[in-house]
């Protein structure tokens, strides 16, 4: 009977679906898992206010908003170390955010169910968002002006919505100033520096061109007095106002507002301010810079340093890669010398990726980098222009990592063309190199495409290689900005992978870090989805082009 | 050999000749594949060459326009003249040889470009790109291919959906496109239904008058209604040559003869 339906198949039918089965569940589980946790962090949650009891201690007022609860066995609780009463079966514990580091010197705390003794979820609670320090919970007490009470009590709220929204303006209008117009004049006065310096090293500093630089510095110096004037004048303004909020302890502080995010009341908002607040967050994730260590604030350049370099990867990689298929295909005379190159090709994809990032670094960083610099940038030692890791170095390193992928499927695209096509082709005078060229190529690049998207999906999500040839965890400017030459290969620049790992075990904060690792991986994986649909529609389109011959 | 050359000259009278096969060897690796062939094909007629599968009848043809340099381990000895030049001159341009020397494979290759591209593709390839010089040439060579009807109003579609019979002739099309002297047609109705055969049949009755045709083909009763003259082949060795209507009812050699009455191949 068993031998009849092993022999029947079905035994066999059911490994393979069960094993397709296993892998969904891990994909759609994975994908769950992430946007779940990653996506609920912008939602205003409730915020409650305890009064909690420890044993043998004082009553005390506690607010914040659970996070998380831990359920423990009484056994397994007891041995740990906590007293448990008789008819208690579990340990409930929450960890609730607090907030106000600046006070009590930790987000986060453990506290115990049974000590709870009365919950509420007052309206009035507030949750500011600050530049430092995290988040702070409380109420909100008053609104100063230049130290003098403009408004308080109920009053209150309206009036500091409007100061906040001032300050923020004004906070972006210093931003812009600061890194925009000061940047471009610190990038111009560093560049004048260079200048300088190369006409003393070329014996060349003769007193017209010293009258040049010396007038051109004192225009970028006017301009900076300007603006260091014009941004006086609005850290004036910015520093104004503050508010004055009591923590659930009791105690008053008074917070200026330059340091304020946002403030809200999360048990006020109905579902359509949640909705909205959460839009808002999820805006700033996307558009803003990090803040505070990377825990809290946007991705924005992470998400721009990782579609920059894979770009740019594309762009090394892909000619590089299917001239040399072109050439182990097409041209070479197939033999034993082709076979190895094949195999060691094949075995560079094997290669764990930390090895490329060191030999980038000692290969293109140090003896490239540092040839060019020697060469070309004599001017700037000791300071490395391209001796130092950078947007490039992480780019070639990468195109030499996925350019085996990038080789073996253009050649077996190339090695799909039929004969009678290529015959075709030069029966009607063309050369080898037309033949190429009008049809031969154009039917592979579909392939040709597969390549990329492999390499894509592969170089988007890589990390150990980049972080020794380019990323980092803060970087200061963007590779790409209104400065000439406006492309700055040079320049170190941010990632999502390296953000994932910086955020999540880097952090001095990992608690509060933590959903912000789920929204960058839930990012990254939809951005790697993301350039690998558009590379797929390419290959499609060029699929539908290129149809080769059925049969 | 002798013999069936002074044959061949009695029964081609003065007829001009285009292509001149002399001494002809072909080597695969050490196996050989043609022996030494003679043969002289005549000035805007259609030659056959017949012979069962594996007798070297493509190879052969493959060697007017020099497309066997294609294969590797190729070796060939003696001489082809076209016009009475060497074509295996070392002199030779090989793009500028298959100009003059069309060819149309067995199964239709149009490229994966829309008709009109496909067509024009020889004329690009020398460099012609003005549009109006283009559409005029490549009109009269689908005119030429008998397919102009058939496609005039879709010529942007891609040429892959057409069906094998008008692939065909569009690719017959592409190869008078560039206007070659000689045109060499390799078994092009084998992958075709009867009716298209017979259009291409009728097409190649009607090229002769501008252009000296080469066919090979299976099938003998095809040589018979299209070809001038019919060259039968046995293994790499050309067996006989002649007047088709002559050879098919009067052949010299007892092997033409038990091909031709289906007694092998």
């Amino acid at each position: 009977m068993i031998k009849q339906w092993f022999k029947s198949g079905s035994p066999w039918i059911w490994l393979n679906a069960g094993a397709v089965s296993i892998c969904l569940i891990f994909v759609v589980g994975l994908l769950g898992l992430v946007t779940v946790k990653g996506g609920g962090h912008f939602w205003p949650f409730q915020v409650a206010e305890f009064v909690y009891q420890e044993q043998g201690g004082q009553p005390e007022t506690l607010v914040g908003q659970i996070t998380d609860t831990s359920v423990t066995g009484a056994a397994m609780a007891k041995a740990a170390g906590y007293d448990m009463a008789e008819d208690e079966d579990t340990l409930v514990q929450y960890l609730i955010k607090t907030g106000n580091r600046d006070l009590t010197g930790a987000d986060f705390r453990w506290i115990r169910e049974r000590n709870i003794q009365r919950q509420r979820f007052p309206a009035d609670i507030i949750v500011l968002e600050r530049r430092e320090w995290g988040n702070f919970y409380g109420y909100l007490i008053a609104v100063k002006e230049g130290g003098n009470t403009i408004a308080a009590g109920e009053q209150a709220l309206p009036v500091v919505q409007e100061r906040i929204a001032a300050a923020a303006a004004i906070f972006k209008e210093i931003t812009r100033i600061e890194k925009k117009e000061i940047g471009a004049i610190n990038y111009g006065l560093e560049r004048l520096r260079l200048k300088q310096k190369r006409f003393e090293l070329e014996n060349r500093w003769e007193p017209a061109a010293e009258k040049r630089i010396a007038a051109e510095k004192a225009d970028y110096e006017a301009d900076y007095e300007r603006y260091q004037e014009q941004l006086g004048e609005l850290y004036r303004q910015i520093r104004r106002d503050s508010l004055v909020a009591r923590t659930a302890s009791g105690k008053e502080l008074e917070i200026p507002l330059d340091k304020v995010v946002r403030l809200y009341r999360p048990n006020a908002m109905s579902l359509g301010d949640k909705t909205v607040h959460y839009g808002r967050k999820l805006i700033e994730f996307l558009t803003d810079s990090p803040r505070e260590a990377n825990t809290e604030g946007g991705i924005f350049p992470a998400i721009f340093g990782t579609v920059m370099m894979v770009i740019i990867m594309s762009i090394i990689v892909t000619p590089f890669g299917v001239i040399a298929a072109v050439y182990l295909r097409e041209y070479a005379k197939q033999g034993f010398m082709t076979r190895l190159i094949r195999i060691a090709v094949n075995n560079l994809a094997g290669v764990p990726s930390v090895v490329y990032g060191v030999f980038g670094l000692g290969f293109f960083v140090y003896i490239v980098g540092g040839n060019i610099d020697r060469l070309f940038y004599p001017e700037a030692a000791p300071a490395p222009v391209f001796g130092t890791p950078g947007l490039l170095w992480a780019s070639i390193t990468l195109a030499l990592l996925t350019l085996p992928v990038v080789i073996v499927s253009t050649e077996e695209g190339l090695a799909r063309i039929p004969k009678s096509i290529r015959e075709g082709s030069l029966a009607l005078g063309a050369t080898k190199l037309e033949t190429l060229w009008r049809t031969v190529l154009p039917m592979a690049s579909p392939a040709m495409m597969t390549g990329l998207i492999l390499a894509v999906a592969r170089a988007a999500g890589e990390v150990a290689p980049l972080m020794l040839v380019g990323v980092v965890k803060l970087a200061p400017s963007l590779p790409l900005d209104g400065n000439f030459p406006f492309l700055h290969l040079d320049r170190k620049f941010m990632h999502l992978g390296f953000h994932i790992y910086d955020v999540g075990f880097q952090s001095p904060n990992v608690e509060a870090a933590r959903p912000l690792v789920y929204a960058t991986s839930l990012l990254l994986v939809i951005v790697i989805i993301g350039l690998n649909l558009a590379a797929v529609q390419i290959r499609n389109h060029l699929r539908e082009k290129y149809r080769a011959l059925e049969g | 050999m002798d013999s069936i050359l002074r044959s061949q000259a009695k029964s081609q009278g003065r007829q001009e000749v285009c292509i001149k096969i002399e001494n002809l060897k072909l080597f695969y690796g050490e196996k050989q594949a043609l022996h030494g062939i003679n043969m002289e094909m005549p000035k805007k007629k259609v030659t056959a060459y017949i012979g069962p599968s594996g007798c070297g009848k493509s190879t052969l043809l493959r060697c007017i326009n020099r497309m066997n340099d294609l294969v590797d381990n190729v070796r060939i000895e003696g001489k082809i003249l076209l016009e009475n030049e060497d074509i295996y001159n070392r002199s030779v341009n090989v793009a500028a040889l298959r100009r003059r020397v069309g060819m149309v494979f067995q199964k239709p290759n149009p490229f994966p470009k829309s008709i009109f591209e496909n067509v024009a593709y020889g004329l690009r390839i020398q460099g012609i790109n003005d549009k109006r010089t283009l559409e005029e040439t490549v009109e009269n060579a689908l005119r030429g291919a008998a397919i102009w009807d058939e496609v005039k109003d879709r010529l942007n579609d891609n040429a892959l959906g057409l069906s094998g019979g008008q692939q065909q002739r569009l690719v017959i099309a592409r190869a008078i496109a560039i206007e070659p002297e000689v045109l060499l047609l390799d078994e092009p109705a084998s992958a075709l239904d009867p009716i298209s055969t017979l259009k291409i049949e009728e097409l190649i009755n009607e090229l002769k008058e501008k252009y000296t045709i080469v066919i090979v083909t299976h099938n003998m009763q095809q040589a018979a209604r299209v070809s001038d003259y019919t060259a039968f082949m046995y293994m790499g060795e050309l067996i006989e040559m002649g007047h088709t209507s002559e050879l098919f009812t009067n052949p010299k050699k007892k092997q033409t003869e038990d091909y031709i009455t289906g007694r092998y191949g």
